[in-house]
C-alpha cells in the first residue's frame, strides 16, 4: 500500500506563552484524497498546517510528507509541498508574473520550464492578462487565484488550501472549486482543505477530520459523517398562509413565516407522512429545501460536545 | 536540492533583490548621490579649501575615501535592513520558508541583494566624486577588496537587524543611533592623529576606523592603523556576523512562531 501523502503522528504544539495548541494530534490523509480540516477559530488547524510547511516549529511529534521524515529532509519534502495560506503573503508591489517566476526559481526550475509553466497557471486561473500589472491592483479573488498559481507552479503532490475561498463571492467560489477539483481528479494533486464554509468541505471532500481544542475530535469520511446525522429539517413554502401551525403526528413542526413551515425529521421518518397529513387539512406544500447545511450540523454539535468535555476535564482534575 | 538548483534559487533572490532596489531607484540611488554632492561641495570645496592639508593630501582628496566607504556601508545595511523586514512584515518571506532553498541560501541571496547596493551607490558616489577632484587609486586591490568586504559585512548586519526587528522603528534605530554616528567618529572627515591620546584609544574600538583607513589606504597610500590588522579584523567579523545570522536563521528567530 502507497505511503500517506501526510502522516503525522503525536503532533504537540506548545506556544512561548504556555498555550498548548495541539495536544499530541494523529492523522494520516492518503495520496489522492480531498481533505478538510475543519474546525473553529483557534481550534489548532493553522498551527498543523503552519508545522506540516515549516512555517511553525513543533514542540513534539513527527510528521512524515510521502514518507519522508520531515525531521530528516524537510528540503525533499518541501519539494512535494505546495501551500496557499489563509492571508495573502506576496510582494504587493512586485508585477504577477515575477511573483510566480520568483517562486519556481525558489524550487530551482530553470526559467524555460519556469515560463510555460506560469503562462498555463495564470491562464488556467484568469490571471494571464494581469502578469504585467502589480499585485496590489488585483481585486481580492485574483489574488487568492495568484496564490495557488504560486503555489502549483513547482507541480506539489500534495496542495495546501488554508481557507482558499475566504472573501471571495459565490460565482468565483464556484471556479475556484471547479478548478481544485480538476487538479485533484485529473493531476493526483492530494489536497487538504480549511474552510469556514461546510458547504465547500461537502461537496469537496472526500474524508474529513475535526479539530478542537488541539484534538481531533473526528476523523473520517464525509458520507459516513452524513449518515450518522439523526435529524434534518426542512423548510415548506406554502401555497397559502396559513394561521396556525397545522398539527402532524409524530413530527416537530414549527410556522417560520405565515406562509412557510420548518418540520424536523428524525432517522427512520418519512417525508409522505408529512405531505399526508398535510394535505388531509387542506396545506398544498409548494417547494421544499433543507433548512442548514447538513454537515454545518453535524459539525456544530460535535464542536459543542468536544468542548463541554474540555470544560468538564479540569473541573475533574480539580475534584480529583 | 542540487547544485544547479541551489544556484537558481540564489540568483533567483539575488536577481529579485536588485530588481527591487532600482525599481524604487528615487529612494534607493538617488538621495545618497544628492547627500555626497552636498558633502563635496560644503566639507571639501567650501570648508575644506581653509582647512589645509590632512596626512599631506587636500582635504578634499583626504574625505573623498571616507564619504565613499560611508555610502557604502548605510546602503547596504539599509537595503537587507529594510528589504527583508518588509518581506517579514508583508508575510512574503513564507515564499521562501515554504521552499526546499537552504537557509544559507537566504542569507546568501540577500547579502549579496545588499552588496549591490551598496557597491552601486559607491560607483555613484565616486562617479561625482571625479567633479570635485582627481581620484587615484594607489592599491586599486586593497581598494576593491576591502569595499567588498565591508559592504558584505554591513549588509549581513542589516539581516541580523531584520530578523531582530518587530516593527519598521526597530530598522532605523541601528542605523541613526549606532552606524551614523560610528561612521562620523570613524575618521571619515578627520585623521585620528588629530585626537588626544586617550580618543585615539577609545577610536580603535570603533569597528567603522579600520574599514575607512584601509579604503583610504588603497586611494591614498596612508593609513592611522595596521592595513593586515584592519583586513583581518573585518573578515573575522563577517565569518562570526554570518554565522550568528545563519544560526539564527535555522533556528526561526523572529520568523517562525
Amino acid at each position: 500500500m502507497a505511503e500517506p501523502a501526510l502522516s503525522i503522528r503525536g503532533l504537540t504544539k506548545v506556544y512561548g506563552n504556555g498555550f498548548h495548541a495541539l495536544k499530541g494530534i494523529d492523522l494520516d490523509v492518503a495520496q489522492g484524497d480531498f481533505f478538510a480540516l475543519l474546525g473553529p477559530n483557534g481550534a489548532g488547524k493553522s498551527t498543523t498546517l503552519g508545522v506540516v510547511c515549516s512555517l511553525v516549529q513543533k514542540t513534539a511529534g513527527k510528521v512524515e510528507i510521502f514518507g519522508i521524515d520531515t525531521d530528516r529532509d524537510f528540503a525533499r519534502a518541501k519539494y512535494h509541498l505546495g501551500v496557499v495560506p489563509q492571508e495573502f503573503n506576496f510582494n504587493q508591489f512586485e508585477k504577477v508574473i515575477d511573483i510566480v517566476l520568483a517562486q519556481a526559481g525558489y524550487y530551482g526550475m530553470p526559467r524555460r520550464e519556469a515560463l510555460p509553466r506560469a503562462r498555463e497557471l495564470l491562464t488556467d486561473l484568469g490571471l494571464w492578462d494581469k502578469r504585467n500589472g502589480s499585485a496590489r491592483m488585483l481585486s481580492g479573488g485574483m489574488k487568492r487565484r495568484l496564490m495557488i498559481a504560486r503555489a502549483l507552479m513547482h507541480r506539489p503532490r500534495l496542495l495546501i488550501l488554508d481557507e482558499p475561498t475566504a472573501g471571495v463571492d459565490i460565482e468565483l467560489r464556484r471556479s475556484m472549486w471547479e478548478y481544485m477539483r480538476r487538479i485533484n481528479r485529473e493531476e493526483g494533486t492530494t489536497i487538504i482543505l480549511t474552510t469556514h464554509y461546510l458547504e465547500e468541505a461537502e461537496s469537496l471532500c472526500r474524508q474529513v477530520a475535526i479539530i478542537n481544542h488541539g484534538e481531533i475530535v473526528r476523523n473520517t469520511s464525509v458520507r459516513e459523517l452524513l449518515s450518522e446525522l439523526n435529524t434534518e429539517t426542512f423548510l415548506l413554502d406554502l401555497a397559502h398562509p396559513v394561521e396556525e401551525t397545522p398539527h402532524v403526528e409524530g413530527f416537530e413542526v414549527r410556522r417560520v413565516e405565515p406562509a412557510q413551515l420548518a418540520v424536523v425529521v428524525h432517522r427512520g421518518q418519512r417525508l409522505n407522512e408529512v405531505f399526508a397529513a398535510l394535505g388531509e387539512q387542506g396545506v398544498q406544500v409548494v417547494s421544499m429545501r433543507n433548512r442548514a447545511n447538513r454537515l454545518e450540523e453535524m459539525f456544530v454539535s460535535m464542536v459543542e460536545r468536544s468542548s463541554a468535555t474540555a470544560a468538564a476535564e479540569p473541573a475533574q482534575e480539580a475534584r480529583a | 536540492m542540487t547544485a544547479t538548483q541551489t544556484a537558481i534559487a540564489l540568483w533567483t533572490l539575488v536577481l529579485k533583490e536588485i530588481k527591487r532596489f532600482t525599481r524604487i531607484w528615487p529612494q534607493t540611488l538617488l538621495p545618497p548621490s544628492i547627500t555626497m554632492t552636498m558633502y563635496f561641495i560644503i566639507f571639501g570645496s567650501l570648508i575644506g579649501s581653509r582647512i589645509g592639508e590632512m596626512d599631506g593630501f587636500t582635504y578634499m582628496d583626504f574625505i573623498v575615501p571616507g564619504l565613499i566607504m560611508m555610502a557604502v556601508i548605510t546602503n547596504s545595511y539599509s537595503n537587507v535592513a529594510s528589504s527583508f523586514f518588509s518581506n517579514k512584515f508583508q508575510r512574503s518571506v513564507e515564499e521562501m520558508m515554504v521552499s526546499p532553498m537552504p537557509n544559507w541560501v537566504i542569507l546568501t541571496g540577500f547579502v549579496l541583494g545588499g552588496m549591490a547596493r551598496g557597491l552601486g551607490v559607491g560607483v555613484i558616489v565616486t562617479l561625482v566624486s571625479l567633479f570635485f577632484t582627481r581620484l587615484s587609486v594607489a592599491h586599486p586591490l586593497l581598494t576593491v577588496g576591502v569595499v567588498v568586504l565591508t559592504a558584505a559585512l554591513f549588509s549581513i548586519g542589516g539581516f541580523i537587524n531584520a530578523l531582530l526587528a518587530n516593527k519598521f522603528d526597530d530598522v532605523s534605530i541601528v542605523p541613526t543611533f549606532v552606524l551614523t554616528p560610528l561612521t562620523y567618529l570613524g575618521g571619515v572627515f578627520y585623521s585620528i592623529t588629530l585626537l588626544p591620546p586617550f580618543w585615539q584609544g577609545v577610536s580603535l574600538l570603533n569597528p567603522i576606523l579600520y574599514m575607512v583607513n584601509v579604503f583610504r589606504h588603497g586611494f591614498l597610500g596612508v593609513s592611522d592603523i595596521p592595513v593586515a590588522w584592519a583586513l583581518a579584523a573585518i573578515l573575522a567579523f563577517i565569518a562570526g556576523l554570518f554565522a550568528l545570522a545563519l544560526w539564527m536563521l535555522e533556528r526561526g528567530k523572529g520568523i517562525r512562531s
